[in-house]
């Protein structure tokens, strides 16, 4: 049995060490980091700290991060469920599906370069060539500034974005759920003379939500550290700062370690709590199996 | 034991010298093969990169020695992170004097003297120049070539077609740009995004108007922080610049307009028709944007540029200016060939011709130039009584490309000005420590 152990451990090693030198180190060295200056000579104690929970560019971040958390996670799960529900029993859903996923092909990077298109603006009277100002102008309004319009225009214009990329993964998990749901079940409540809308709410959903929780927290975790729409579309400028390009720009604009190091920290622990009760919840979940 | 020995293995080992032998050779040969290759990183892309290549093309030829050129719009985070990989180019175009400055601080670079001749360099160059490429005593950068900044785009057949005259004060430009709104027209055309860099123009307008309004010396004292950005010297310069950027009648677009509308993209308001603006402030480079968009349009005739005229006549007109500079990170005798020849009038020669730009270097001929244009450009730089260095490439990166420009969005954007310059002094409070 000893002997047993002891070569468990022999097998497990090389995965720990590996563990250890691409996750554990780098996450002790981060933390250690955050405590010290912007070139990580001296220690500064929690002056990084302090100073990013004062600093109005991130008071604004934390603001948007929690923005994004809220639309964004309502956005995509809302839609995918909807897309799921609805694509489910048309001819064509393979093609409708097919063309919702599509956009999770695009790197974000490219969605962002794509969309500042769609929110060009040109001035009044002159031809607009962004989508969305062409269609204001159609409908007899005014362009509009998209972009540059805070505090809320600007944010959900963006968060738009992430929305339009991550549906389609929503949508894909949540149908395979919603498929899954016994039929016998669906129409023993409609032979009883249950509506559509009593069916759905009072059946389908509470089957699926444990799918709908898991979705859920893989977009909370998605969207805490969503930096890449941000950074291209506006760079964190008209008050539409979020935490991961705030540290981006810390880092390699301003080249300050300490605080750079101080917001990953931050977003870590942020994050914590989420993977912890998705852990938990899944614990649960196979101890009911 | 002899007897024993398979005849095979006498093959075997043979075969692992000779493997070895050739293993080492082909290390010998590929050193000295790396040796003849230097590495440089920079900036440039596209038009600028070609250019660049043609400036490299002879002395390749000559030397046999190859440059390998990495451009990254991202450069001061890609340079950082190589730096601090120990892995750094041998050369690197830098962005800035106090990004080089932070550089030479931390000792990544080289003291150029080595492997310049410094009395030549004297010669050539003038001293303000030397200085900024200086730090503690020591040189550690070379300019390859310059941008004026203090000019204002105009198209002469449009201010021809309704009887402008190109103003010689402030106040006679202000009075045109009224003349204008009455006449039906926009007078300006601003834009001030630029990707992540974006805000950069504003600040630059508030360069020129600083050194029009409270001189160089204050000048100097802001960009090195003696006074805040509370003063009511900064604090005149933005309202001076707000006068034209706030005002919707005064700018194509209006505020939104200008934030939204990418600074290379918007000079070509100018030469629409009927035109939708007339004036754009901007440095020499964007001849280059003028022309990729318009590339029938005559230079000298269809656009040109006036100075930025003087508003007090105490401070005259001032030339603001950036410049490209090239720093050793590691030294070699091939690096220090192809520094030294870049630092040559020959070199430049070929770059500013090629590119429409300016140098630095007084050995490089007018007839370098390629069009009258950028003669009279490099005539102002080299004849401008005062000149100063653009101050937001001067400041730390977390005033200068940091809250600098994005206050400069927020204030178009139209937050209160004091609290504008309230947010950027905070952060100056922090970065120049």
């Amino acid at each position: 049995m000893r002997r047993g152990g002891a070569w468990a451990w022999g097998f497990v090693a090389p995965a720990l060490l590996l563990i250890g030198f691409y996750l554990a180190y780098p996450t002790v060295q981060t933390i250690y980091l955050s405590f010290m200056d912007r070139r990580s000579e001296h220690f500064v104690g929690l002056s990084n700290y302090v100073r990013l929970l004062t600093s109005t560019a991130m008071l604004t971040a934390f603001r948007n991060n929690l923005l994004w958390l809220v639309v964004f996670t309502a956005g995509t799960v809302g839609l995918g469920l909807l897309m799921a529900v609805l694509t489910d029993r048309v001819r064509y859903e393979a093609a409708a599906k097919a063309l919702i996923f599509l956009p999770m092909a695009i790197s974000f990077v490219g969605a962002g370069v794509i969309w500042k298109f769609m929110y060009a603006y040109q001035p009044p009277g002159v031809p607009q060539i962004g989508l969305a100002n062409q269609v204001m102008v159609m409908l007899g309004q005014q362009p509009r500034g998209w972009l540059v319009e805070r505090p809320w225009v600007n944010n959900l214009a963006l968060i738009a974005v992430g929305v339009w990329i991550w549906t389609g993964f929503a949508m894909v998990v949540l149908s395979a759920a919603y498929k899954a749901i016994p039929k016998e079940l669906l129409e023993a409540a409609r032979v009883d003379g249950a509506t559509e809308w009593q069916v759905f709410w009072r059946i389908s959903l509470p089957v699926i939500q444990s799918t709908v929780a898991v979705v859920a927290t893989t977009m909370i975790i998605n969207v805490l550290k969503v930096f890449d729409i941000v950074y291209v579309m506006t760079n964190g400028n008209f008050g539409t700062e979020v935490m991961a390009n705030r540290m981006y720009k810390e880092m390699f604009e301003y080249q300050d370690f300490g605080r750079a190091s101080a917001i990953a920290v931050i977003l870590f622990l942020a994050i914590v709590p989420i993977m912890l009760a998705n852990i938990r919840r899944f614990r649960r979940q196979e101890a009911t199996r | 034991m002899a007897e024993r020995r398979h005849p095979g293995r006498l093959g075997l080992r043979a075969l692992v010298w000779v493997t070895l032998a050739a293993l080492f050779v082909a290390m010998v040969g590929a050193q000295a093969l790396a040796a003849r290759t230097v590495t440089m990183l920079g900036t440039w892309g596209g038009q600028e990169l070609e250019a660049f290549r043609k400036v490299l093309e002879p002395f390749e030829k000559e030397t046999g020695i190859r440059v390998e050129f990495t451009g990254t719009r991202d450069l001061p985070a890609v340079l950082t992170t190589r730096v601090q990989a120990g892995n750094p180019p041998d050369l690197a175009a830098l962005p800035n004097p106090g990004q080089m400055r932070e550089f030479a601080r931390e000792g990544h670079l080289v003291d150029l003297s080595k492997a310049l001749d410094v009395k030549v360099l004297r010669q050539q160059y003038a001293p303000v120049w030397l200085d900024l490429g200086s730090y503690d005593g020591k040189l550690y950068a070379i300019f390859m070539s310059a941008d004026l900044k203090s000019l204002v785009w105009y198209s002469p057949k449009a201010f021809a077609a309704k009887g402008y005259a190109v103003p010689k004060t402030w106040d006679e430009m202000m009075a045109l740009s009224d003349r204008i709104v009455k006449d039906g027209g926009t007078p300006w055309a601003i834009g001030l995004e630029s990707g992540a860099a974006s805000g950069w123009p504003g600040t630059d307008w508030i360069e020129d108007i600083m050194l029009r309004t409270a001189g160089p010396e204050v000048y100097d004292k802001w960009v090195a922080h003696q006074i805040p950005w509370t003063d009511p010297a900064v604090r005149r310069a933005w309202e001076t610049f707000g006068k034209i950027a706030l005002n919707p009648k005064y700018v194509y677009g209006g505020p939104t307009g200008e934030l939204t509308t990418n600074f290379g993209d918007s000079v070509n308001a100018l030469f629409t028709s009927p035109p939708r603006a007339y004036m754009h402030r901007q440095a020499t480079f964007i001849q280059s944007f003028i022309l990729k968009a318009n590339p029938g349009l005559k230079a000298g005739t269809d656009y040109d540029f006036f100075a930025l005229p003087p508003i007090d006549p105490k401070w005259g007109t001032p030339a603001l200016g950036a410049a490209d500079m090239v720093g050793m990170f590691k030294d070699s005798p091939e690096a220090r060939m192809v520094i030294q020849y870049l630092a040559s009038p020959k070199a430049q020669e070929r770059w500013v011709a090629a590119l429409g730009k300016l140098s630095a270097n007084k050995a490089v001929s007018m007839n370098a130039y390629p069009d009258p244009l950028t003669r009279k450009a490099a005539k102002i730089l080299v004849d401008a009584q005062v000149f100063r260095f653009d101050g937001s490439d001067l400041m730390p990166a977390a005033v200068g490309s940091g809250s600098f420009w994005t206050g400069i969005l927020d204030y178009v954007g139209g937050e209160d000005l004091d609290s504008v310059l309230e947010k950027i002094e905070r952060s100056a409070e922090e970065a120049y420590r």
